[in-house]
């Protein structure tokens, strides 16, 4: 499912550009969670009405991923963590 | 089976005795492999109590574990940053073992051995749904279970291993799709 990270330095970040610009939690698509599933989690997780969720679960089934919270790093990681208990692939990003 | 349904108390649904032991013995697999590995408890008392490492557990290479069952439970959270990725799982990858093997326990708590009635309350029916999924993942792995592939070929005779395992999947599917749709 994953693929092995290539080894690039991390450039030194401008900690004003990170308070500009947002992280994001990703959820990537996956061939066996369930459809209905992913839609209940991301109600569950982010408390996200059963319309909004079901479309960022059919934006990652047919785009392959869908930014699905934007904000702070630290909450960002939190949010991944959460997805990952829940068997969803989710990743933080800072750029989309 | 008919799968789970909602009820004044709880979500309920009724598994004959080969059911159970199935779910219970692809569950243990799961706890066995998320555990086997996992951190023992600190031993280097001096260097915690200083601070010294946040998780003495994991090693300082610890990354994406080799075994890709373990990789997929237990995934990287920054795809293109093996810093990042390195420090994420740091403080992460030990809660996410515990809670996995929690998870798992609720469910083998839940449901008896010898089959029967089980009825849920909605933090012992999380469990389910997570411990269930967990299972569905490892299998998904182990099948090769692809987006092109969803493990219903019809290349998989029924002499085929794998047979037994696709028809095991699909009806984990089935029963994790009515525990959803009971918790809606």
């Amino acid at each position: 499912m994953s693929v092995a990270p290539v080894e690039v330095s991390r450039p030194e970040t401008d900690q004003r550009a990170e308070l500009d610009q947002p992280w994001l939690t990703i959820v990537w698509n996956d061939p066996v969670n369930l459809m209905d599933y992913v839609t209940y989690v991301f109600q569950r997780v982010f408390g996200y009405s059963k319309a909004k969720a079901e479309k960022l679960m059919l934006d990652v089934h047919h785009k392959g991923r869908a930014v699905v919270a934007a904000g702070a790093r630290e909450a960002m990681e939190r949010n991944a963590e959460t997805l990952h208990g829940y068997g969803l692939w989710a990743t933080v990003s800072h750029d989309a | 089976m008919a799968g789970f349904r909602a009820t004044s108390d709880g979500v309920t649904a009724r598994f004959a005795k080969p059911e159970a032991v199935i779910i219970r013995d692809l569950v243990g697999q799961v706890v066995e492999l998320v555990a086997a590995d996992m951190p023992p408890p600190a031993s280097d008392d001096l260097a915690a109590l200083v601070g010294l490492t946040e998780d003495p557990g994991l090693a300082d290479d610890a990354g994406l574990p080799e075994d890709p069952v373990l990789a997929r439970l237990l995934p990287d959270g920054y795809r293109d940053d093996p810093d990042a990725a390195h420090e994420f799982r740091r403080f992460t990858e030990s809660g996410l073992r515990s809670a996995k093997v929690e998870s798992a326990r609720t469910l083998l708590d839940t449901l008896p051995a010898g089959g029967g009635k089980v009825r849920l309350s909605s933090d012992q029916a999380e469990a389910w749904l997570r411990s269930l999924n967990d299972v569905r993942l490892a299998l998904g792995v182990r099948l090769g279970v692809t987006d092109d592939y969803d493990g219903l070929g019809e290349d998989v005779q029924a002499d085929d291993p794998r047979y037994a395992y696709i028809q095991v999947y699909q009806w984990l599917a089935y029963i994790q799709e009515s525990l959803v749709a009971a918790l809606s």
